[in-house]
């Protein structure tokens, strides 16, 4: 007896196979799912990020569309040798699922054929490193953020022991790997929160073009490339840190001000996100430009300026993606900016320009940090290891 | 740093269909799942026998637990699994059968004939490797080896890690349960 190929990828096959099988689990260790064979599937649905390597995926590569930013707290009790158990065993299903296979024991391994350039990146909170009696050899700028005046931190989107940051261009993809994540932490830990966020579809506009936040600014301009990101990025181990701010737009008052207004309050064109001073997106602001009346072309409390990083290896890899939830009943939206933030030392780089914005950023008054949260990102791992493998191994 | 490829497709497909049709004939109450094995990039290879794919086993607290995988057969001949060894715990052979109308899992006469050239599943639902009394907890991440003795002689051994698990949970004839999965780290 076989069952042709033809059958299985047919729509109603499923039921069959699953009749067939007699148990319903009975697909859980297959291969490769059946959409995987499917000649239909083209495009960018079955292109992969290695997730091996000496710095971890998820970082440096284009983001992809979609984006779940999964936070944990660890089980009362973790200790060093818990936590390599854990790691080896979300390690091995992010090594799977981003190859385009399912996780081992995966129970809906169908939903794993579309990888999407799926990246599983892991970050470590200051929890796990007490946690695993290691606080020596947390990055020293891996820890919570001194209180700035702007923010209202709610716990609800606040700090971590673990994060996992899952992307993908497509949002199933996304979906099927946080259930599978979530699934296999469960002995060790507990779901602390879960940011959704998207960013543009693949295709609609070219590759590396700058996306727009939900206030219509180009998000992302200034970002290091090449050599820069290096060496703005990287420690020399591989590893990198990770600053997760949930910022809620108050779309309501940005609503009030003209385009001119908020021209000003950016220091950029909506249109073009050319500074004031300048035609294009990459131009060199002009800081220094006077207008008519004498003022400063780019006002002094715009946020360009207020961001503005003039040495490489202080820059900040702004790696953002949107968030837009349920409005509430009067229509206001709730949405807003999952920013996430890559850099070699948070405390170097990071900390002076978000202090820079909090003391006089224009901007302020139509965004609002409600959360936030500091973690390590080690070193990738080879095939064969785990994330973390050099710390708690 | 990461680099983008695109999988290759070919011959993956191909693998694919067997071992779904592998899967779907492994629950057809304890029949032995066979089925051809793609020509893939092994074909032109010397024979080598059975190899391991993809192996874990159930976490466990305490009490029985068992392991799974995909036995590959990519030898010209005919491979028999006569038995299995652990450290962890004895080791029975296990099918799925029906009986008085349910499913029920026992020891499965014979060992596993994995044919010529072909896969056999095993898998939560069907045929798989029971740990029948563990010497201690199977902790998630924990990593347990096991060992296959052949027909051909020669015993494979392989690492499987250990995964929480909700299924899997079938009736052992006569009566025996098996716990539920793991719930502490």
């Amino acid at each position: 007896m076989t069952l042709s190929r033809r059958n299985l990828l047919a729509g109603g096959s499923v039921a069959g196979l699953s009749a067939a099988a007699g148990a319903a689990v009975g697909a859980a260790a297959i291969g490769r799912p059946p959409v995987a064979a499917a000649p239909a599937a083209a495009g960018f649905g079955t292109e992969t990020v290695a997730f091996h390597g000496p710095r971890q995926a998820g970082v440096a590569n284009e983001p992809p569309a979609h984006a779940a930013f999964v936070a944990f707290t660890l089980a009362a009790g973790t200790d060093r040798r818990t936590l390599g158990r854990m790691m080896r065993l979300l390690s091995d299903d992010a090594a799977r699922l981003t190859r385009g296979e399912p996780a081992l024991g995966d129970t809906d391994a169908t939903l794993a054929g579309l990888p999407s350039r799926l990246t599983v990146t892991f970050g470590f909170g200051p929890g796990l490193y007490r946690a695993a009696g290691l606080d020596d050899r947390r990055p020293p700028s891996v820890a919570d953020l001194p209180p700035l005046r702007i923010d209202r931190l709610e716990r609800r989107w606040s700090g971590g022991d673990l994060l996992v940051q899952i992307c993908a261009d497509d949002p199933m993809t996304v979906t099927h790997t946080q259930r599978m994540l979530i699934k296999d932490a469960r002995p060790f830990a507990a779901v602390r929160w879960v940011q959704r966020g998207f960013r543009n579809t693949p295709g609609v506009q070219p590759a590396g073009f700058t996306q727009r936040n939900v206030l219509g600014q180009l998000d992302g301009t200034a970002n290091p490339r090449g050599a820069e990101l290096d060496t703005a990025v990287w420690a020399p181990d591989g590893g990198t840190t990770l600053v997760v701010r949930r910022i809620r737009a108050e779309i309501e008052t940005w609503d009030l001000l003209s385009t001119v207004d908020k021209e000003a309050a950016v220091g950029r064109r909506l249109a073009t996100g050319a500074p004031l001073t300048g035609q294009n997106e990459h131009d060199e602001p002009d800081f220094a430009a006077l207008d008519p009346a004498g003022l400063p072309v780019i006002p002094d409390f715009s946020h360009v300026t207020r961001a503005r990083v003039t040495d490489p290896a202080l820059k900040i890899l702004r790696r953002p993606y949107n968030y837009d939830d349920p409005p509430n009943a009067a229509g206001h939206p709730d949405s807003g900016l999952i920013f996430a933030s890559f850099q070699a030392d948070v405390t170097r780089q990071f900390l002076p320009i978000q202090r820079r914005l909090a003391e006089k950023d224009l901007l302020n008054q139509w965004i609002t940090p409600i959360g936030s949260a500091v973690f390590a990102v080690p070193p990738g791992c080879a095939e064969g290891g785990w994330i973390g493998d050099r710390l708690l191994g | 740093m990461p680099t983008m490829t695109r999988r290759a497709r070919t011959g993956a497909g191909l693998t694919l269909s067997a071992v779904l049709a592998a899967t779907a004939l492994a629950g057809c109450g304890g029949k032995d799942a066979a089925a051809p094995v793609a020509a893939g990039p092994t074909s032109a290879a010397a024979v080598t026998g059975l190899v391991i794919r993809d192996p874990w086993v159930k976490a466990a607290d305490k009490g029985m637990t068992a392991a799974f995988a995909i036995l590959v057969n990519d030898s010209d001949a005919d491979i028999t699994v006569r038995g299995a060894t652990s450290t962890a715990s004895p080791i029975e052979l296990h099918t799925m059968a029906m009986k008085d109308g349910k499913m029920v899992m026992q020891p499965k006469q014979g060992g596993f004939v994995v044919k010529a050239r072909t896969t056999h599943q095993l898998a939560p639902g069907g045929d798989h490797l029971m740990l029948m009394k563990p010497a201690a907890a199977i902790k998630p991440g924990d990593e347990v080896s096991f060992t296959l003795e052949l027909s051909t002689g020669k015993p494979v051994t392989f690492t499987a890690i250990a995964k929480p698990f909700a299924g899997a949970g079938e009736s052992y004839d006569p009566g025996m349960k098996m716990p539920p999965a793991s719930a502490h780290p």
